[in-house]
């Protein structure tokens, strides 16, 4: 009777992980599936293909047996690496997209910090439908929003007209604002900016306002409170916010493609002159493994100061 | 609560200025009766009748719509597996697997699904490699959502289910499934609106056979803005709004649904 009882106690729970084990195959499985072929697999082909040689009219060289390749054509070959570094026009685009993407998050941030502060710190019924009006615009057409600066921008509107007239009047020579690293800049800021509004906001709004309270019994000035009590602890959010604007910034080549001018080439646009443009699909590839390097080095140094920031409060 | 606001408001008015204004300027001119996008000339819906004449425009907007509705079915049910599979197991590969395509640049998923769709499977471009690649990078947001939503609960009901004799999948189809709606919808949605505003991966992953919606508006603004750019950014920015209330809805009927099965089943 106690033997039985004990199996019981053994085999029912050996059931159960065993249905688990089917429900849980089932329901990872086609995820998984999906994504291996669609995404771990493409992002294989795309280290290889950085490593191949280029066809002769654009695309790939075929790959031939060591043996036929007796002048070396047609292994495999670190040459779109080696093109990367043979030219300094590559690493000096790396370079400017770098200072882009820095630019973009330091206006992002500046611009989002009392908005999000301002929306963390007004009454709960309001935050959720302020919260809204930040995310409305960005559920527009990613174009579209681009495009709107181009009508803004243009040589013809009023904004372009006050500032020629203003420069006119102190004898400076009238300027053009689109196709230019300005208006680059602009569109950048602007498709990039919720971005940064969200995170602050979601750490800005965890915080105790008695913190606050004690600090001003302290004696603490506004100016004090702000840079000795709010700021350090919403480093997690500006970390995280500026890692979800820099790393987009870094890949994007729309806005520099509608809103720049022809010296205004990013990362982006480079690797997608070797894919739409030239066809050179080795050369691309080595320029978005690069890219992702980049990428990841961002990832890992902003959750590395997150993680800082967060051990230094505790 | 409001300390110190007073000196925020300014300052955040400005950055809701900066939001809104260029957004406005474009729905206000897709009703200005000039070429220029420039001087106010008077009222007309001129743009609108040329874009409903456009055929091109209108075979885009269809193809984007099959595309759209396609690749959210597909992201709403792999990604709901998804954010499942990823709250309830401990797995180590399927959140990188859905996680990453979210956080990268956009180019690189574009590019690589380019490669192998060429390379590996001899794909011609198209309709089916624009829904695959949509789908990929759709499927992370809806496990975010639902994964989200399911954080949020309490384990005990599925424990509940399972203890009085429910099969995985009646605790699935009769519990989880109703509690994890509203995720769903809004994933769908979701999914739905990136899809259809996708400019970076379908550029890349499209064939040159069929039209799509935001590749017209790329040529569009490219090489001869009209204010027809305008008209069809403002049925898109209509569109758009539409599925956020028809979203929002959903929500709040499904939180009001939930609410009334939990009080109805208390008062048996």
């Amino acid at each position: 009777m106690m033997q039985a009882f004990s199996l019981m106690i053994k085999t029912a729970p050996r059931r159960n992980t065993n249905e688990n084990r089917i429900a849980r195959f089932l329901v990872s499985g086609p995820p998984m599936l999906f994504l291996v072929v669609f995404f771990a697999a493409p992002s294989l082909i795309m280290i290889l293909t950085s490593f191949r040689f280029p066809g002769e009219f654009g695309g790939l060289a075929p790959i031939a047996a060591p043996g036929e390749a007796a002048h070396g054509e047609y292994g495999l070959t670190a040459e779109a690496y080696q093109f990367f570094f043979s030219d300094i026009i590559y690493a000096e685009i790396f370079l400017k997209s770098f200072g882009v993407a820095s630019a973009t998050t330091l206006i992002c941030l500046i611009m989002a910090y009392p908005l999000a502060l301002l929306i963390a710190r007004s009454e709960k019924r309001f935050r959720n439908f302020l919260v809204l009006l930040v995310v409305l615009p960005f559920a527009s057409n990613f174009l579209i929003r681009i495009y709107a600066w181009m009508i803004i921008l243009g040589p013809e509107s009023a904004l372009s007209h006050f500032i020629n007239a203003t420069l006119g009047a102190f004898g400076i020579a009238p300027v053009t604002l689109l196709f230019s690293p300005f208006a680059v800049l602009v569109g950048m800021v602007y498709v990039h900016l919720p971005f940064m509004v969200l995170p602050l906001y979601t750490n800005l709004e965890k915080h105790d306002p008695s913190l606050l309270d004690a600090a001003q019994d302290l004696g603490a000035t506004a100016w004090q409170r702000f840079w000795r009590v709010t700021w350090p602890l919403s480093l997690p959010g500006v970390f995280s916010g500026s890692a979800l604007v820099f790393i987009p910034v870094l890949g994007m080549f729309a806005v520099p493609d509608i809103l720049g001018g022809t010296g205004d080439i990013l990362i982006g646009n480079l690797i997608k002159d070797q894919f739409l443009g030239t066809r050179d699909w080795p050369f691309g590839s080595a320029l978005s493994i690069m890219l992702t390097l980049a990428v990841l080095s961002v990832a890992g140094l902003a959750t590395w100061f997150a993680r800082s920031a967060i051990g230094q409060r505790t | 609560m409001s300390r110190g606001t007073q000196w925020l408001w300014p300052a955040a008015a400005l950055v809701y200025a900066f939001l809104y204004i260029p957004l406005a300027i474009v729905v206000i001119y897709s009703f200005n009766d000039s070429r220029l996008n420039a001087e106010w000339a008077g009222f007309t819906l001129s743009w609108y009748k040329a874009l409903f004449n456009n055929t091109e425009m209108l075979t885009a907007a269809r193809n984007s719509l099959v595309i759209a509705l396609s690749a959210s079915f597909s992201a709403t049910v792999l990604g709901t597996m998804a954010g499942l599979a990823i709250h309830r197991y401990k797995l180590k590969v399927l959140p990188v697997l859905v996680f990453t395509p979210v956080a990268m640049p956009e180019i690189l998923l574009g590019v690589s699904l380019l490669l192998f769709f060429l390379q590996v499977l001899n794909l011609t471009l198209g309709m089916i490699s624009i829904i695959i690649a949509h789908t990929t990078f759709c499927i992370g947001f809806v496990a975010i959502i639902v994964r989200a939503r399911l954080q949020g609960m309490d384990e005990s009901i599925f424990e509940a289910a399972r203890d009085l004799g429910a099969s995985p999948w009646q605790t699935f189809r009769l519990v989880t499934l109703p509690l994890i709606m509203p995720a769903v919808v809004a994933g769908a949605l979701m999914s739905f609106t990136l899809s259809i505003d996708d400019f970076v991966i379908t550029f890349f992953t499209k064939g040159v056979g069929e039209p799509i919606l935001p590749i017209q508006i790329y040529t569009m603004i490219k090489v001869a803005v009209t204010p027809e750019v305008n008209a069809i950014s403002t049925l898109l920015m209509l569109l758009t709004l539409i599925m956020i209330i028809i979203a929002a809805k959903i929500e709040a009927r499904a939180a009001a649904g939930t609410g009334a099965v939990s009080r109805n089943e208390a008062g048996q």
